[in-house]
């Protein structure tokens, strides 16, 4: 898994590609919680576009920066979900709780 | 009564990044006995889970512990009906399965964590567990042309 970091105002954007399993979920969950606890990013937006393969680990991954975006008021954005990635969320029922888009212009609108 | 033959055989470590190496064989081996790529994707996220669960609580991720992953192509009987499968049996020697924990969690508990025992259930036909001679064995099966409705697990 590769994550690559942009910023836009106030606004990071995290390119995401790759496998997030087991073995490269704790990485995604560090960035996470750097954003959101350490540096108080007021908007955080993940571009799954490049994501070849989530499991379980990382879906706990995103929820724990969901859960961490709430506990500094930001919001955490998911955009460009292919089909295994949101298959997976389906799996999980907890595709509910994201604040998900089909695109980078909507995930970074005022 | 079930007729099976091997197809593969892999000896791994409970290193995480196996993971990946373990997936893309699986899917190659999926898709060659006739799954639909939206199965081929079940049966990967199944075995991944599976895999992951033995690396996390059975070696507490411990990365140079053993595991046996053999698969084979199976004629059985799922509900008096027969139909071949994929059968999928993963062996390992770490601690006791912790039947409560098997449980899985409620998937409105909105919390990271507990859901790759769901997610192996809703992939696979069936899911069995057994412990003996201090070995783990996890069997996983997915039928051929099955639709969920039909299905018992």
């Amino acid at each position: 898994m590769q994550i690559a970091a942009r910023h836009l105002d106030k606004i990071t954007i995290f390119d995401i590609s790759g496998d997030i399993d087991l073995a490269t979920s704790p990485q995604l969950r560090k960035a996470l919680l750097h954003e959101f606890r350490e540096l108080k990013m007021p908007r955080v937006v993940l571009n799954l576009g490049g994501v070849r393969y989530i499991d379980s680990s990382g879906v706990a991954s995103l929820v724990e920066g969901l859960k961490a975006s709430r506990d500094v008021g930001s919001r955490f954005i998911l955009f460009g979900l292919n089909r295994t990635v949101r298959e997976v969320l389906q799996l999980s029922k907890l595709v509910r709780i994201f604040e998900i888009y089909e695109n980078e212009a909507q995930s970074v609108a005022p | 009564m079930s007729r099976s033959s091997l197809l593969l055989k892999i000896e791994l470590r409970s290193n995480p990044e196996m993971l990946c190496v373990v997936r893309n064989a699986l899917g190659q081996l999926a898709a060659m006995q006739g799954f639909s790529e939206a199965e081929c994707r079940e049966v990967v996220l199944a075995v991944d889970e599976a895999l992951t669960n033995i690396i996390r609580h059975a070696y507490h991720g411990d990365a140079e512990q053993p595991i046996e992953a053999s698969f084979r192509r199976i004629h059985a009987s799922p509900d008096g009906e027969s139909g071949d499968a994929l059968e999928i049996v993963l062996e390992d020697h770490g601690v006791t399965a912790n039947p409560e924990k098997m449980c899985g969690r409620a998937l409105e508990d909105v919390k990271p964590g507990g859901l790759g025992l769901h997610f192996i259930r809703q992939c696979m036909d069936t899911v069995e567990f057994s412990r003996s001679n201090d070995r783990n064995q996890l069997t996983l099966r997915k039928f051929l042309h099955v639709h969920k409705s039909e299905k018992g697990s």
